[in-house]
């Protein structure tokens, strides 16, 4: 078993391997769509089942394995090695599990692109780069993961990067990410200066003895990279054009995994994180904002991926909220859930965006004004993101509702009396509110009402290599929450996915102490009515006045939905302050520097030695018996040097 | 001081003597040939000096290589008149000055 484990890291990256240079150098092979999408699947699927394996017989003791020692120098050795404990096994399933399914998902969506052997060489090395971020037992195993998801995310999102807007979105999100990672790196340095290791378990261990002004500027700065990677306030700008990429990848690296990377480090670190408490309030401010911004301007989109694009940056919100209150394990589990019910969405709205650009007759196949009506004909699609936007709206008993009611609750629960936690959790319900009434509004508009597309042809339903992990994922998304019943039933004891995770992370105790059976049942019947409520409401609005229930609720918003439509304008305001003064600089300040100091020096030394040239060349005479004298006065000179010298 | 019998010091001075003219003579002079034999002059100098050398330390290694400047001599003597064949074939003159095109 633990000989199997470098398979799991390693398995990828054959793939990509194989499947990149094999189908760079041989044409054959390049065209043989399902012989490339099986061997990708596969390399994902064989680690899937390792991890499964592992999960099975797990006893307790993290298993660990260490493929070569990377670097060493002085007190620094940097070991390949990685961990299998119970935050990574979780983790590890997520990510080759919902990343086999959508391997598979993408040998139907992908098939007959030109860089069809691109695209899942890119895929495997995504999986291999993610395997490496929550495997890795050190900070330095992790980075090289953290970058090679950066990496793999912009190599995708450009992919049809003959489209300039789409290689536009690759670099953003790259650039976006990098701000994000000088704080990691900055990080990663003070906690090698601190504790004089790079392992997770040493710094874990040193917290308890670490000063607390350093405890605060690691942990904030180990926020920011997450930020970045997760897409929160300020730099989640990158996140809703990221979805220029393939849709496959919208849902693999853009909701399921990557995105989720910073929520695994915060939790991964927790008692760093819970041993700063003004960071704690920091990073669940931010992500409250996050939350509430992000929902509202869903709302106001009409293209389908990018409403689930604020749809999970929203989603995002509520995991840092989560992890701000404390509470880690109610943050990895709605990864879990989230990654079940947004890959499922994503898919869906993959297959939608396929049936509508085979019509050839929609101008643009994501917008859901030209749709309608497509449960018709699409019943499988149309099923299951029914299933999953109920669950993502909390809808009882559904895997939403369990992880997103025990986020809210948590941050009832974190105070007794009425302080910034309170104003959070407000804001969070609200959140939760508008997140059914979008989604809501999503699934109406694509999969009910009249028909908006042209009449004649009609789209067709995927096939089955696509309708099959949405099925799977629909699944997942109805009995995933009972992983982690909530407080109410047997005070805890049915929470699994909290038991399990005992080890590796200690919650917040404050939460559980505050509980009481009343709160609780409270805070899931207000939960519950609310989401309940707001998808009603909006199903009958729109299934009254079909499209023109937008018009309701841009009254309804008033003068904000201006601002919801543009996004609130941060793009511009980024454009202002940081880019247009950047471009500045670099036209007016270092566009000078280069042409006269560097091309100055380049030029300069060419003139120098020309102009040299032009002295001496006039020694060159033409006359034999010139050149003789100097011959004769140089050995003279070298001559009476040695002799006399 | 007997100055009647030779000595390393006046074959070496007859050496110096012979070296500095044809020294000059390679300088000064514009014929061709002229030039050509101030060279082989200066060869010989040195041969002169070589050959005294080894007499005066008994080494044969200095006549032994004085037997191969012969040789380069003899060598070079049929370059460089070929180069003044060709040279007064092209321009009907043998003065190095007029053969100035090795310039800039």
């Amino acid at each position: 078993m633990q000989a199997l484990f470098p398979l799991v890291i390693l398995l990828p990256l054959l793939g990509s391997a194989l499947v990149g240079l094999g189908g760079f150098v041989a044409p054959g092979f390049r065209r043989n769509e399902s012989l490339l999408g099986g061997l990708a699947t596969l390399m994902v699927a064989i680690p899937f089942f390792i991890i499964l394996a592992a999960f099975l017989t797990f006893d307790g003791q993290p298993l660990q394995f260490s493929l070569f020692s990377w670097m060493q120098a002085g007190d620094l050795d940097i070991r390949f090695s990685y961990e299998f404990d119970q935050l990574s096994l979780v983790m590890g399933m997520i990510v080759t599990g919902v990343g086999a399914l959508i391997h598979l998902y993408s040998i139907g969506y992908m098939h007959g692109d030109p860089g069809y052997y691109k695209f899942f060489a890119y895929l495997n090395l995504f999986i291999f780069a993610m395997n490496n971020l929550i495997l890795g037992d050190n900070f330095a195993v992790m980075f090289l993961g953290w970058e090679g998801v950066g990496l793999c995310s912009y190599l995708l999102i450009g992919f049809w990067y003959q489209d300039m807007p789409k290689a536009e979105a690759a670099q953003k999100a790259f650039i976006a990410n990098r701000i994000g990672d000088v704080a990691m790196i900055i990080a990663m340095i003070m906690v090698f200066r601190l504790v004089g290791s790079l392992d997770f378990s040493d710094l874990n261990q040193a917290v308890a003895s670490m000063p607390g002004d350093q405890v605060f500027w690691i942990s904030l700065l180990v926020f920011i990279a997450a930020t970045g990677k997760s897409a929160q306030i300020p730099l989640f700008v990158w996140l809703p054009d990221a979805m220029a990429g393939p849709t496959p990848v919208s849902a693999l690296i853009h909701a399921a995994t990557m995105v989720t990377s910073g929520i695994y480090l915060v939790a991964r670190l927790n008692p760093l994180f819970s041993a700063s408490p003004e960071v704690m309030a920091i990073i669940v401010v931010v992500a409250a904002l996050t939350a509430i911004v992000a929902a509202l301007i869903a709302m106001a989109q009409n293209d389908i991926k990018k409403v689930l694009a604020y749809s999970t940056v929203s989603q995002l919100g509520f995991m840092f909220m989560a992890l701000g209150a404390g509470a880690y394990t109610a943050a990895i589990f709605h990864v879990m859930t989230h990654a079940f019910f947004k890959a499922c969405l994503f898919l869906g709205s993959g297959s939608v965006i396929h049936a509508m650009e085979h019509m050839h007759s929609v101008k643009d196949p994501q917008d859901i004004r030209t749709m309608g009506g497509l449960r018709k004909y699409m019943p499988a699609t149309s099923t299951t993101f029914w299933i999953s936007t109920l669950a993502i709206s909390g809808i009882i008993p559904l895997a939403g509702f369990f992880s997103k009611d025990e986020i809210l609750a948590s941050l009832f629960l974190f105070d007794t009396g009425f302080d910034l936690y309170k104003i959070v959790w407000l804001v969070a319900s609200l959140t939760a509110v508008l997140t059914a009434v979008y989604m809501t509004r999503l699934t109406m508009l694509t999969f009910e009402g009249k028909q908006r597309y042209p009449e004649g042809k009609h789209p067709h339903e995927s096939p089955a290599t696509m309708t099959i992990p949405l099925w799977i994922l629909a699944a997942l998304a109805v009995v995933g929450g009972f992983l982690g019943l909530p407080y109410l039933i047997g005070h805890g004891e049915y929470h699994l996915l909290n038991h399990w995770l005992e080890p590796v992370i200690r919650n917040n105790p404050a939460i559980e102490a505050n509980a009481s059976t009343g709160k609780e049942v409270f805070l899931i019947l207000f939960s519950t009515l609310l989401a309940i409520g707001a998808v009603l409401f909006t199903r009958n609005l729109y299934r009254k006045h079909d499209l023109e229930a937008d018009v309701k609720v841009k009254k309804a918003f008033g003068g904000l939905f201006g601002a919801m439509q543009g996004k609130f304008y941060l793009d511009e305001l980024y454009q202002t302050v940081f880019i247009g003064p950047f471009m500045m600089i670099g036209k007016k300040v270092l566009s000078w520097f280069d042409t006269n100091i560097v091309d100055g020096a380049v030029n300069g030394s060419g003139t120098v030695v020309g102009s040299i040239g032009e002295v001496f060349r006039r020694l060159q005479g033409g006359l034999i018996s010139n050149y003789l004298l100097l011959i004769t006065g140089g050995v003279l000179v070298m001559l009476s040097y040695l002799i006399f010298g | 001081m007997d100055l009647l019998t030779p000595t390393v010091y006046s074959y070496l001075t007859v050496a110096l003597v012979m070296f500095a003219l044809g020294t000059i003579g390679v300088i000064t002079r514009r014929n061709g040939i002229v030039v050509f034999m101030c060279i082989e002059l200066m060869l010989n100098a040195v041969n002169l000096a070589l050959i005294t050398f080894s007499n005066m330390w008994n080494d044969p290694a200095g006549s032994m290589l004085v037997f191969f400047v012969m040789v380069v001599a003899a060598a070079e003597a049929v370059v460089g008149l070929a180069i003044i064949i060709a040279l007064f074939r092209n321009q009907q003159d043998i003065d190095i000055n007029q053969v100035n095109i090795f310039k800039w």
